[in-house]
């Protein structure tokens, strides 16, 4: 999904007319009445206000219900800051983790023909069509007390569901397939005869990555991470299941939320709430900005 | 066809092919790392409805409430899904092709619910649509129960579903070459009649692709519903929910029972959209 792709040509219906044609004298012929532009303009503003918009206006209003006082209490609360610091973290992780694997499977995808190509290319895109609920339950399955390596786990007292590696297992299945789904069709794009020609003249392969390969995917890279980083810090579902919400030690930002809201103090969930839609436009603007960049390259 | 043998042969063999460094190393991490945090833990559903008798998981799955938090779960999405086919295609027809003030920042706000935590949406959403929120106010005084109902599981998930029509559709209306429009309007054709048996039949195969994501994922979805659904059993409880309530009592049979067909319901409706798209491109591809 390339929110911006063929921008220039966006305003096709009023530069593409024959015989110059001006924009407002004289109506295209694939183009609709101005009466039927306006009515069906309104009724996409009025969708993308009311799904879009006001969530979004929303959440700060209800944040600053009860006054900025209230809303500030919330932020330097000590278990909002635990929430703050486990999300931080669990992107820390994850999105590195993610980044290293959508490079190396965008890279054997890409870069060789081997059997079996196509079968691996959709494997890697199954977490998109599980459900984060399914997501949290099998690492339950597998680490749970009553689960496959439960027993083993105990025995040692590693402890990875209702704590932070369960939280990480969970993120990365979420995640798992957005680096790559970024990286491999701008990867098969690009064609494999740069790097060729640098292993031709000499070049070795760590010096073939960072030279060649990095450089002309670097922004593609950069937004599949924008994106991967959105989804971890805001995984709700997954991390639900395995956290065990427990305040202060297993609480990420979306549970703490949860949790201030089931608790009736909905000024100061919307406050947290406020400093995920922060989180939310920047990954917009990034978003944006990105993929201009990449179009230019 | 000829063409096709001609270019087969023409491809260097497999091990000619790999001229560059880091298969060997690449595929194997790849591989390695996709079982340790998909495909084992992703088994595990399969193994442990397994050591149910087929009775027994035939029993859990027809259990009433489970049935009707499927009913429920299926329906939301599937309304969702096609109030937003409409709304979507409108969307991406109109950033396409006309031109108004905010335009791009419209444009840039559609992916808002791909980077918006969906717990932040889920509680949004329900102050916005209960019965004192901003628009719920009005849907209520109609009569019109916009939170705490199946409208309202509906109204998260068009919110959930709405980028996946506009994002899949966007693309090809762009690369829409108007000559066959001109064609048809020199033929007399109206507009309305140009777009419904011109256009519209051309952008079938994204629109099918848009709905049948947001369709999956309106099934899966789980945070940005739990808290306008109200949780009722029987009445607003969603099959996901169902599962985490089955976890919490540890009723791993029946959480396993609704895990199972959820994977199953989505994979089939993945296999079904991937079958009718293949056929759609045998008969109009070029």
């Amino acid at each position: 999904m390339h929110p911006f792709e063929g921008k220039a040509k966006a305003n096709s219906a009023g530069s593409s007319l024959p015989y110059g044609a001006g924009r407002t004298t004289v109506q295209a012929v694939t183009s609709e009445s101005q009466a039927v532009r306006r009515l069906l303009i309104g009724i996409m503003l009025i969708f993308i206000v009311l799904m879009l918009i006001l969530p979004l206006a929303a959440v700060f209003s209800q944040a600053l219900k009860k006054g900025a006082e209230v809303a500030a209490l919330a932020w330097t609360d000590p278990d909002a800051w635990a929430a703050i610091r486990l999300t931080l973290a669990t992107a820390l992780v994850v999105v590195p983790l993610n980044a290293i694997f959508g490079l190396s499977a965008a890279w054997c995808i890409t870069k060789f023909s081997f059997r079996g190509k196509g079968l691996l290319s959709s494997l890697i895109d199954i977490p998109f069509s599980v459900s984060p609920v399914i997501a949290g339950f099998i690492f339950i399955l597998l680490f749970g007390a009553h689960g496959w390596f439960g027993p083993l786990l105990d025995a040692h007292g590693w402890q990875i569901i209702f704590s932070w590696p369960g939280i990480i297992l969970g993120t990365l299945f979420v995640t798992f397939p957005f680096v790559a789904r970024e990286l491999i069709p701008l990867m098969q794009a690009q064609g494999i005869q740069e790097e060729e020609a640098a292993i031709t003249l000499g070049a070795t392969g760590w010096k073939l990555f960072t030279r060649i390969t990095l450089p002309n995917i670097k922004w593609g890279l950069l937004y599949g991470l924008v994106i991967c980083n959105a989804r971890a810090m805001g995984e709700f579902g997954a991390v639900s299941v395995v956290s065990g919400h427990i305040r202060g030690v297993t609480n990420t930002m979306p549970l703490h939320i949860e949790i201030l809201y089931h608790e009736y103090q909905f000024s100061a969930a919307f406050a947290v709430a406020s400093l995920l839609v922060l989180l939310a436009c920047l990954t917009l603007v990034l978003q944006y900005w990105l993929d201009r960049k990449r179009q230019v390259h | 066809m000829l063409t096709n043998i001609a270019e087969t042969k023409a491809k260097p063999s497999r091990k000619a092919h790999r001229v560059l460094p880091g298969f060997r190393l690449t595929l194997g991490f790849t591989l390695v790392y996709l079982s340790l945090i998909v495909l084992i833990p992703l088994s595990t559903i399969v193994l442990q409805s397994f050591q149910m008798s087929g009775s027994d998981f035939l029993a859990l799955i027809t259990d009433k409430r489970i049935i009707s938090a499927f009913k429920i779960s299926l329906l939301t999405s599937l309304s969702a899904a096609l109030f937003n086919v409409a709304l979507g295609v409108l969307t991406a027809w109109v950033l396409v092709r006309y031109s108004f003030p905010g335009k791009t920042f419209i444009n840039g706000l559609i992916d808002l619910p791909f980077a918006l935590p969906t717990a932040v949406a889920g509680i949004s959403l329900t102050a916005i649509y209960s019965q004192n929120g901003w628009i719920g106010q009005i849907f209520y005084a109609v009569g019109i129960p916009s939170a705490y109902s199946a409208v309202g599981i509906t109204i998260a998930l068009v919110f959930i579903g709405l980028p996946f029509i506009v994002r899949t559709v966007q693309p090809v209306l762009e690369e829409w070459d108007t000559e066959t429009e001109e064609a048809a309007a020199i033929l007399g054709a109206y507009r309305l009649r140009t777009f419904v048996f011109i256009i519209l039949p051309q952008l079938i195969p994204a629109i099918l692709t848009g709905f049948t994501l947001a369709f999956a994922r309106g099934i899966g979805e789980y945070g940005s519903v739990i808290f306008i659904s109200g949780n009722m059993p029987f009445k607003t409880e969603i099959a996901p929910l169902l599962m985490m309530t089955k976890l919490e009592q540890f009723d791993y049979p029946g959480a396993t029972a609704i895990a199972l067909m959820m994977l199953l319901i989505s994979f089939l409706l993945l296999f079904i959209m991937n079958l009718i798209q293949w056929r759609y491109a045998r008969r109009w591809g070029s």
